[in-house]
């Protein structure tokens, strides 16, 4: 991103809010086929009150007239949505562009061909480690197979750039140049974020989360690579290391960025889906433009957030508090530091948390613990008992 | 992709340009928002006046009656160059002329 004429900060611009946002998170279903442990979203099953393709399509009519460049889809894994390409589709008739998160499963040769004709569509293809064996270990057994077999894909029928997603974990940040190796090969280009401890992923957030060490060597290795490798904006929390990285860096929830859930109800970011971030819905009256002009949630991100406990650190300006759904999620009061504070304050609060119980996510679609095959007649018991279904 | 080449910067105000047509723009309170569907790039105008400039290019002979008839003055007319510049570097403006 760049500027392209004198104003005034452009942070501070956004901080006010824009009338329609830049970045729009739209997760289409729950449903995945997958069980990643670190799911921002805790998704697997379908929602029964998922919006229909009309109202889905009457989504896309409303982004096309607030003019929303483009939405990034995700879910759940979206392609498996019956609509979904139909969607796709839709929207691209609409210019509203779209870039959509899966984790490979469907992208067929055929599939591939088809995304790889229009520059309306992106993909990005979620890899968590450059090896099977620490991708699968977070993601499940055989996925790792499964996305790069969607990157060939990809490859062969021609579609350059499109984008090899990595959620920065404790156990990949030594496969960094792997990833960008493995980006190049296919031609992609290479995106890291952070990992919340939102949705399952505050479940493993403790195992997981990079060392302070490793943070350090993160910061080093994305300002090595500036602009080739993107991040979503999604570690403006290291702009304390020093050099500022590329990339708006602010909190954008509910000013620049949002998240739509499968059922319509609108959230300030996708890392916070809960009720204390809920703004509305879609289906109300006024649809989603009402929601992100008029909502008091929304209106009151876009006020002067006040630093709290950081408000006398020399780094605010540069971290400026970090990551509201990292705080949250981590029982930290949202004025005052990230939980991965560069300085350590972050740690420090984590060590000193009262026995309160931490914010649950409002939203909890896991799938249930696997079913146990129904006894036979064979059995070896005496008594076979016949479990319904 | 579009090829991304560095464009004759004291050659933008005597050239006759128009907004690219895989890009849209965004009235916004600071300015505007534009993006490039093709290469997927975010710019901000920081600046009502600046949209207005990108928004009559097509209408002038050139850039630089574009930025009079949008009210920029003769002394600021080098940083809406350097503007213009960047926003054809990144394939956001092109030249009506090469076409």
């Amino acid at each position: 991103m760049s500027a392209a004429a004198p104003g005034t900060r452009l942070v501070d611009q956004l901080e006010t809010g824009l009338d329609a946002p830049i970045c729009l998170t739209w997760e289409l279903t729950y449903a995945c086929n997958l069980a990643c442990v670190h799911c921002l979203s805790s998704s697997g099953r379908r929602d029964p009150r998922e919006l229909s393709t009309a109202e889905c399509m009457a989504v896309i009519d409303e982004l096309e007239r607030m003019q929303v460049f483009y939405v990034n889809i995700g879910g759940g894994e979206p392609t498996v949505r019956r609509d979904f390409w139909e969607l796709v589709d839709y929207a691209v008739a609409h210019r509203v562009g779209v870039k959509f998160s899966t984790n490979g499963s469907r992208i067929s040769p055929e599939i591939a061909s088809r995304i790889a004709g229009t520059n309306y569509v992106d993909v990005q293809v979620s890899l968590d480690g450059a090896t099977a064996a620490v991708n699968d270990r977070v993601r499940g057994a055989g996925s790792y197979t499964t996305a790069v077999r969607a990157m060939e894909n990809l490859a062969d029928a021609g579609f350059e750039g499109f984008k090899l997603s990595v959620v920065v974990t404790r156990e990949n940040v030594p496969q960094l140049d792997d990833f960008k190796a493995l980006a190049d090969r296919y031609h992609a280009q290479l995106r890291l974020t952070r990992l919340r401890p939102s949705g399952r992923g505050a479940d493993v957030w403790d195992e997981l989360h990079p060392t302070g060490a490793q943070q350090r060597v993160l910061y080093e290795w994305l300002l090595a690579h500036g602009e080739s490798v993107l991040t979503g904006d999604s570690f403006f929390h290291l702009g304390g290391y020093g050099e500022a990285l590329p990339g708006l860096n602010l909190c954008g929830a509910g000013r620049v960025v949002c998240l739509i859930d499968p059922i319509g109800d609108v959230y300030a970011c996708p890392f916070v889906i809960h009720d204390e971030f809920l703004a509305g819905n879609v289906r109300e009256p006024g649809g989603f433009a009402r929601v992100w002009r008029e909502s008091e949630l929304f209106t009151s991100l876009r006020e002067p957030q006040h630093a709290g406990a950081c408000s006398s650190c020399g780094l605010f300006d540069k971290c400026r508090g970090g990551c509201m759904a990292a705080k949250f999620f981590t029982g930290l009061p949202l004025a005052g530091p990230d939980p991965e504070c560069v300085l350590g304050h972050g740690e420090e609060l984590l060590a000193t948390r009262g026995p309160a119980p931490l914010p649950k996510p409002s939203v909890d679609m896991s799938k249930r613990a696997p079913r146990r095959a129904p006894a036979k007649h064979c059995d070896e018991s005496p008594l076979a008992v016949l479990r319904s279904p | 992709m579009v090829c991304v080449a560095s464009t004759d910067r004291s050659a933008v105000l005597d050239g006759a340009w128009r907004v690219a047509s895989q890009v849209a723009v965004r009235q916004e309170p600071f300015g505007a928002l534009v993006y490039h569907f093709g290469t997927r790039r975010l710019t901000f105008l920081k600046s009502r006046a600046l949209l207005d400039v990108v928004t009559v290019l097509d209408a002038h002979a050139c850039a630089r009656d574009a930025c009079r008839a949008a009210g920029v003055a003769e002394d600021q007319m080098s940083s809406y160059e350097q503007a213009l510049a960047t926003l054809a570097d990144s394939g956001m403006i092109v030249s009506r002329d090469a076409a």
